[in-house]
């Protein structure tokens, strides 16, 4: 039951038509290039914002945690509150892209926050990149690539795409 | 590897990583299915504005169990960072949450986790492998 509470959003989702899947599920649809936007907000932003949150905290003295207020006072520094804003950008785009694309579609877009990682080490820090790096960013890589080719959505039969539309509206009156 | 272990046991530092990876796909997957249920924000967005949307993932009970379980997961991985090297810690959890997302994914969202996601599973676990080494 669970199992199908999470899949269909039965007895979660109100405005769901069908309880339970009657005919197979099948994956569909290419994503629109403002989808790829997000997607591509989602690669950028968490590690652009560790960054920012690493060079804030570079630029503060020792905060130790029999003083918290330094911390609080870290938060209005520039360079921690462009990362904290980073970070929630991040965290809206992947949301959104959970919202219209399946968890294991969206994974390799995180895990490619690691190479935005590496490429930023090696042509803004000028840092040295060993030879197992580049592998490791070459099969990331090559694993976003070959899931983006793919169909990004697995569509569930009280979720066909057409359905689906067609239930926002109404979802979003009811609010 | 064994220095890894030095303050610990293998066998606490196994029940540590397991915690992070654990809550953390509880709440990734959680999250998505709250997502799912929603519908696209995107539409959301475009027919009742900003407000509309947020006001629709804050009124998803799931969205709340997502984000319980990724703060669990956050203050996991400090305890671990506390007992555990960050060279073991970061890639292990990591690559393993990978793989246990995607099991997850199949078995309680019913995606249909083809082959060509599988392989970019392991793609990734070895990627993450590397990059941390």
């Amino acid at each position: 039951m669970l199992t199908r509470c999470l899949a269909t959003g039965y007895g979660v989702n109100p405005w769901s038509p069908v309880p339970w899947p009657l005919v197979p599920k099948r994956m569909s649809h290419r994503l629109k290039p403002d989808q790829y936007l997000v997607l591509l907000a989602v690669m950028v932003c968490a590690p652009l914002g560790d960054s920012c949150l690493k060079r804030g905290m570079a630029l503060l003295p020792s905060i130790s945690l029999t003083h918290p207020g330094a911390l609080i006072a870290a938060v209005f520094t520039p360079w921690i509150a462009l990362g904290i804003a980073l970070l929630i950008c991040f965290f809206a785009s992947y949301l959104t892209a959970l919202s219209w694309a399946d968890l294991t579609f969206v994974l390799p877009a995180t895990a490619f926050g690691n190479v935005v990682i590496e490429l930023i080490s090696y042509f803004w820090l000028h840092e040295h990149v060993s030879w197992q790096r580049w592998v490791g960013v070459f099969l990331i890589t090559a694993a976003v690539g070959f899931v983006a080719q793919g169909p990004s959505l697995t569509t569930h039969p009280d979720q066909l795409p057409d359905q689906r539309q067609a239930a926002i509206p109404s979802a979003t009156e009811a609010l | 590897m064994t220095g890894s272990f030095a303050a610990t046991g293998p066998l606490a530092a196994t029940g540590m990583i397991a915690a992070i990876v654990l809550t953390s796909t509880a709440g990734e997957v959680l999250t998505a299915a709250a997502m799912k249920s929603i519908g696209d924000l995107d539409v959301i967005r475009a027919h009742s504005g900003l407000p509309g949307a947020i006001r629709a993932v804050l009124s998803s009970p799931l969205f709340f169990a997502g984000v319980f379980f990724l703060a669990l997961a956050f203050f996991s991985l400090l305890f671990a960072l506390n007992h555990l090297n960050l060279s073991l810690v970061g890639p292990a959890a990591a690559s393993l949450t990978v793989i246990t997302n995607s099991v997850a994914a199949k078995l309680f969202l019913k995606e249909n986790v083809d082959r060509r996601r599988w392989t970019a599973a392991a793609l990734i676990c070895i990627g993450v492998y590397l990059l941390a080494h």
